[in-house]
């Protein structure tokens, strides 16, 4: 399952701020390739270009120059509403910060991606339903995020990227608010979803034993690919 | 996804039940200043309308004196020559297609009776009168011909009269002093209560015009002569055929003005009424600016609604929500703010107008077509002053949304 056709390509992309002197290369022509089924760690200091690598992976960014493929579709072209729509169908988003909405319980919370897609009222409760279920929720979908733990936040917004039944996974520190604990039910759960759905991960980290559970490790320095490695206690 | 929407906004209008009532207040006030000002309006046209014909429909009012025009009323460059007996005998005798023609002088009296007294409109009159204004009578009759004729002293006497006088009890037979003559009382009028202009109809005394004449006026005078018109004839019809006797018998030469006025009180109804309406208009229109204000604290809070909501704007647009998903839930959200607004309003107008007319004593007159303006009209200012706010919201870069605090 691990090894297939890729699901993007990066190829030359440039990303670049400001004009003139104040001109800024946050990514300066990067290469880079993930196949479907891969669970990938990206990591790099601060100002790397790490982010904006993973706000172009998940069609919330365009480069500047270069193409981004995903899925084989030059996805650096299309317009808001195409990206939107590409995002919908084929990507899911988990955030350091959960951002769930407030006073919103976890099922409405997971719901919410369905209601985009047009889904009718009641198979998006049973939908969210199974979302929740496979996260390990059941008993709280009434909840409100303020109802919930940390962790279990992090779970409903989980729940929230894979009801769609994407194929990409993208997680921006998605352990970065918890405790060691916590980081490692959380990790537990994103290989799991990994290995059993055949999701493609790919996650920003900055600690390395959590990027020890992915089966591949990019690092990001100033803008290039620094090192790209395979992960051999995981493969 | 529309209902759903709805639902959405609903959620979010009651998060925040203080600022998003602030917010209704000013649609609130300028929907309810719509509704009452435009309800009393047509209550008030509708008073106006009914007191006027009151005053006796198709009916013809002829004074002495140019007739009101471009002018002013006439009468400062020339003596008014009184209306006379003459006047009132030809048309008696000539005009046709008139129910009825009675003269009437009128002026405010004390009235005495016993140790009580009352300033009363007095009017000296014949029994023709009661038929031309369309007046009836409670108890007792009318002045008989030779009544008239004579000026002798009986009279009839209205509603508050009797009761000042009499409270409930029966005045007929009963003497009272009119301007130091006697009078005995031979008829009670049926109550008629205020006009619109705020005259109370039932505190009236009337008595044979040459007793009148006599004894309170104190010459030949006849103010008004009072001309209504029979069913089959147009009060249009008759003015003209009443203003040709009147010239003849007046000795008025065709190159002269008449030196007398004949009001048509339909003509006066249809004035009042339509000065009522377009002053209920203008008034109105003065509230539906507060309307406007009231939109722009619409477009404020949802600008602020829009900023403060910028995180979960880029949570829905990461997760693939279109630019027109995020436009039409804050245009809804908007729109549902002012609809309520629109729909209390209309409930708070409807009962002040309710409340004025009950002490106004006017009709209570809603309009369904005011009241259906009202709701769309609110409706379409959410939508109209939502629109900025929510473009804003639609046009928000996700990555920047996501990344606001």
């Amino acid at each position: 399952m691990a090894a297939g056709a890729p699901l993007i390509t990066f190829d030359k992309v440039w990303k670049s701020y400001g004009q003139g002197e104040a001109r800024v290369h946050a990514l300066a022509g990067v290469d880079l390739a993930i196949r479907r089924g891969e669970f990938v760690a990206i990591m790099g200091p601060s100002g790397s270009g790490k982010s904006t690598a993973m706000n172009i992976i998940g069609c919330l960014d365009t480069p500047t120059a270069g193409t981004y493929s995903f899925l084989g579709v030059d996805a650096g072209r299309l317009d808001r509403n195409r990206r939107a729509m590409l995002r919908n169908l084929y990507v899911g988003f988990v955030f350091q910060g959960y951002n769930l909405l407030a006073r919103t319980t976890a099922a409405e919370n997971v719901e919410l991606p369905l209601i985009y897609r047009g889904v009718a009222s009641r198979e998006r409760r049973d939908l969210a339903m199974q979302a929740l279920a496979q996260v390990g929720l059941v008993g709280r979908e009434h909840h409100t995020p303020a109802e919930l733990s940390g962790g279990q936040q992090q779970r409903v917004a989980i729940a929230r990227a894979i009801v769609t039944r994407p194929m990409l996974l993208v997680a921006d520190e998605p352990t970065g608010n918890l405790d060691t604990a916590r980081t490692h039910e959380i990790m537990e759960l994103l290989t799991k979803l990994n290995k059993e759905l055949g999701l493609t991960v790919t996650m920003v980290t900055h600690e390395a034993d959590v990027a020890d559970y992915a089966e591949r490790t990019i690092r990001f320095l100033d803008g290039h690919v620094a090192s790209d490695d395979v992960n051999l206690e995981t493969t | 996804m529309i209902w759903e929407t709805v639902r959405l906004s609903l959620h979010s209008i009651r998060r925040n039940v203080l600022r998003s009532f602030l917010t209704l207040l000013g649609i609130v006030i300028g929907v309810a200043a719509v509704i009452a000002m435009l309800t009393i309006g047509s209550g008030t046209t509708q008073k106006v309308k009914a007191d006027i014909s009151k005053l006796g429909s198709n009916l013809l009012v002829v004074r002495a004196g140019r007739p009101a025009g471009p002018g002013g009323p006439g009468g400062l460059d020339q003596v008014v020559r009184p209306l006379a007996e003459k006047d009132l005998a030809a048309l008696v005798a000539h005009l046709t297609g008139a129910r009825a023609i009675s003269p009437a002088s009128q002026k405010q009296v004390r009235v005495i009776f016993g140790t009580e007294s009352l300033t009363s409109g007095v009017t000296g009159t014949d029994s023709a009168y009661l038929d031309a204004r369309d007046w009836k009578l409670m108890s007792g009759r009318p002045f008989s011909d030779s009544e008239t004729r004579s000026g002798t002293g009986v009279c009839l006497i209205g509603e508050t009269v009797r009761q000042q006088f009499f409270g409930a009890g029966d005045p007929e037979g009963e003497i009272i002093r009119v301007n130091r003559t006697s009078c005995k009382i031979i008829g009670l009028l049926e109550p008629k209560g205020y006009t619109g202009f705020g005259q109370d109809q039932d505190n009236v005394v009337l008595m044979p015009l040459h007793a009148y004449q006599r004894r309170i006026a104190g010459n030949r005078d006849i103010d008004n002569i009072y001309i209504a018109a029979d069913d089959r004839t147009p009060t249009s019809e008759l003015q003209p055929r009443v203003e040709d006797i009147l010239r003849d018998i007046r000795r008025i030469t065709p190159d002269r003005e008449s030196d007398f006025a004949i009001r048509d009180m339909t003509q006066i109804a249809d004035a009042m009424a339509s000065a009522t309406t377009t002053m209920t208009g203008m008034l109105g229109a003065v509230a539906g600016v507060s309307l406007l204000v009231g939109g722009i604290g619409i477009m404020n809070i949802m600008l602020v609604s829009v900023t403060e909501r910028t995180r979960e704007i880029g949570i829905r647009l990461a997760i693939g929500a279109h630019e027109k998903h995020i436009l039409i839930q804050f245009l809804v959200e908007a729109t549902v703010l002012s609809l309520l607004g629109g729909i209390i309003g209309i409930l708070i107008g409807l009962a002040l107008a309710g409340l004025a007319s009950a002490t106004l004593t006017i009709p209570f007159a809603p309009s369904p077509a005011v009241i259906l303006l009202a709701v769309g009209f609110s409706a379409l200012i959410g939508m109209v002053f939502g629109f900025f706010p929510a473009l804003r919201g639609a046009r928000l870069d996700p990555i920047d949304a996501l990344r606001h605090e």
